[in-house]
């Protein structure tokens, strides 16, 4: 298994690991199944800016490394904005990940989403193109991979 | 130094196996099928190491064909005597806890038309062999049980088993890839009929292996075109991997007794002080009926390829039965097989010593390993669930 630098780094030295006890929103996608879980937080202001993002995932080096960067790039993002992290952008992030590798960075995008969805449910805010995550324990989707 | 504890995925060529072969690949690189001088010093040191490698399992050297795999071993043994049989039956006996290159080749066999029982093994990681008298059919033709796990490192009762197979006269093949050199074989004993080895298993180089063919079994060759090998195996013999698989086999049984004692104490230290240390892990596979060398442990709430890669940054080389670490989605059969749960299969270490580990070793996976699994559960959202 051959994970760039970044990964390395990402894996060896996480940023952001851990919980927000008052989190505005919380994600939890992934399957025991395929070996990946992670737990999503994220803390937005009133004014739905990202104020904080932690996370804790049960996973390989990817997942925890994906898990890492995405909560890197959502702070200080608007929600909006944050709708604009695909798995391609994270992947991106970390110099590309290897191919059997790649369904770790789905599950960093749909970890968010499920965050959002959250909010979103327990805000009453609106986000533009955010659909109800198909993805959660026992029924993560295996075809983006 | 890193600490190498990988041994059933690989080993290193021993010195003098080295010194053994070199000059096979140098100045006596003859075709051993040819009729001169280097020629026929090259069939001599062939046909020593047939004698070499029959001796160390208690078979004759007309026994023994050379392959270039101890899975291409199992797909020749498995195919062939399916092939060879079919007349009489098409229905085979085996394990759910057998290597791929058993296991993938009886579903190559499903798909032609034959019938496989897998008979399911105990939490404990053990065939039982009444389960496998009772899938005994009449049109059974051949079991093929493996001698030792790869993985959890169980010894399966294959003594009982070849004693069933004989009484029902059907072809009993058996996997001893992990088990030569390590654990006593004795074909004629143990009423064996086909076995399949591999060199690199024992201090021996990668790309050679051995079926051993009981005399009065007729199998079909494999590889066509050559009359090398009896007939049986074309394809012009890797001399110096055979004579350094022969020699390394020779030196692994005449130390087994001594090695297998050292490392089962190793292991047994291993075991204990890492079930005393680290809460909530758990030994998978019996404790009594196991390789000396293998310890495998699963620990709750992490995943295996993270633990593997930061022991690997500690200088500990280790293997895992994750999905991640195999390429899939899915993680160890046979981990499955013994009714552990995905995420604790995913979290398991499969630890495997060789003659160059020793207790200093031990020392330095206990300063490193329980830190590292406490840092992953940490970081795990299932810990504490």
């Amino acid at each position: 298994m051959l994970y760039s630098d970044k990964v390395m780094d990402h894996f060896m030295n996480p940023r952001n690991v851990g919980e927000i006890s008052d989190a505005s929103g919380v994600g939890l996608v992934g399957n025991a199944k395929c070996g990946d879980i992670m737990k999503m937080f994220l803390k937005i202001s009133d004014n739905g800016v990202v104020e904080d993002a932690k996370f804790k995932t049960f996973g390989c080096g990817a997942a925890v490394a994906t898990s890492s960067m995405a909560t890197e790039m959502v702070k200080g993002k608007s929600v909006g904005d944050v709708m604009s992290i695909t798995n391609k952008t994270v992947m991106e992030a970390l110099d590309g990940l290897p191919a059997v590798k790649v369904h770790c960075s789905c599950l960093a995008e749909e970890a968010l989403h499920a965050a959002l969805w959250d909010y979103s449910k327990k805000s009453n805010v609106a986000i533009d193109g955010l659909k109800e995550p198909v993805s959660d324990i026992g029924e993560h989707d295996l075809t983006m991979v | 130094m890193p600490i190498y504890f990988d041994h059933a995925a690989t080993t290193a060529t021993r010195p003098e196996v080295l010194e053994k072969m070199l000059p096979l690949l140098g100045d006596g690189y003859g075709n051993p099928s040819s009729v001169y001088a280097l020629a026929r010093t090259a069939k001599k040191a062939l046909e020593q190491a047939r004698d070499q490698v029959a001796a160390a399992i208690n078979a004759t050297p007309q026994e023994i064909f050379f392959t270039g795999s101890g899975t291409e071993s199992d797909n020749w043994a498995v195919i062939a005597t399916a092939e060879q049989l079919s007349a009489r039956g098409k229905h085979i006996i085996t394990s759910n806890v057998e290597h791929h290159a058993v296991l993938h080749t009886c579903k190559y066999l499903e798909k032609r038309g034959y019938e496989v029982t897998y008979i399911p093994i105990n939490s404990d990681g053990l065939i039982s062999a009444a389960d496998v008298e009772k899938a005994i059919r009449p049109d059974t033709i051949l079991i093929s049980i493996m001698a030792a796990n790869n993985e959890i490192g169980t010894l399966q009762p294959i003594d009982e088993i070849g004693a069933i197979a004989k009484s029902h006269k059907i072809a009993f093949h058996t996997d001893a890839v992990q088990a030569v050199g390590h654990v006593p074989i004795d074909v004629k004993a143990q009423n064996i009929d086909m076995l399949s080895l591999s060199g690199h298993k024992f201090y021996g180089p990668k790309g050679v292996g051995a079926l051993f063919v009981r005399k009065g079994i007729a199998i079909k060759s494999f590889i066509h075109g050559g009359a090398q090998e009896r007939g049986r195996r074309a394809g012009t013999e890797n001399v110096a991997g055979i004579v350094g698989m022969a020699e390394a086999l020779a030196l692994a049984v005449s130390e087994m007794l001594e090695e297998a004692a050292r490392q089962s104490a190793i292991r047994d230290r291993i075991i204990d002080e890492v079930l005393a240390t680290v809460p909530k892990s758990r030994l998978n596979g019996s404790r009594d009926k196991r390789l000396p060398n293998n310890v495998n442990i699963s620990f709750d709430y992490i995943e295996g390829e993270s633990l593997l890669l930061l022991l690997d940054m500690k200088g500990i080389y280790a293997s895992s039965g994750s999905a991640c670490t195999s390429g899939s989605l899915d993680p160890s059969h046979v981990l499955l097989a013994i009714g552990l749960p995905h995420e604790k299969a995913h979290g398991s270490l499969r630890i495997t010593l060789g003659r160059d580990n020793a207790d200093s070793d031990v020392d330095t996976l206990m300063k490193e390993l329980p830190s590292i699994v406490q840092r992953l559960r940490d970081m795990s959202p299932l810990t504490g669930q």
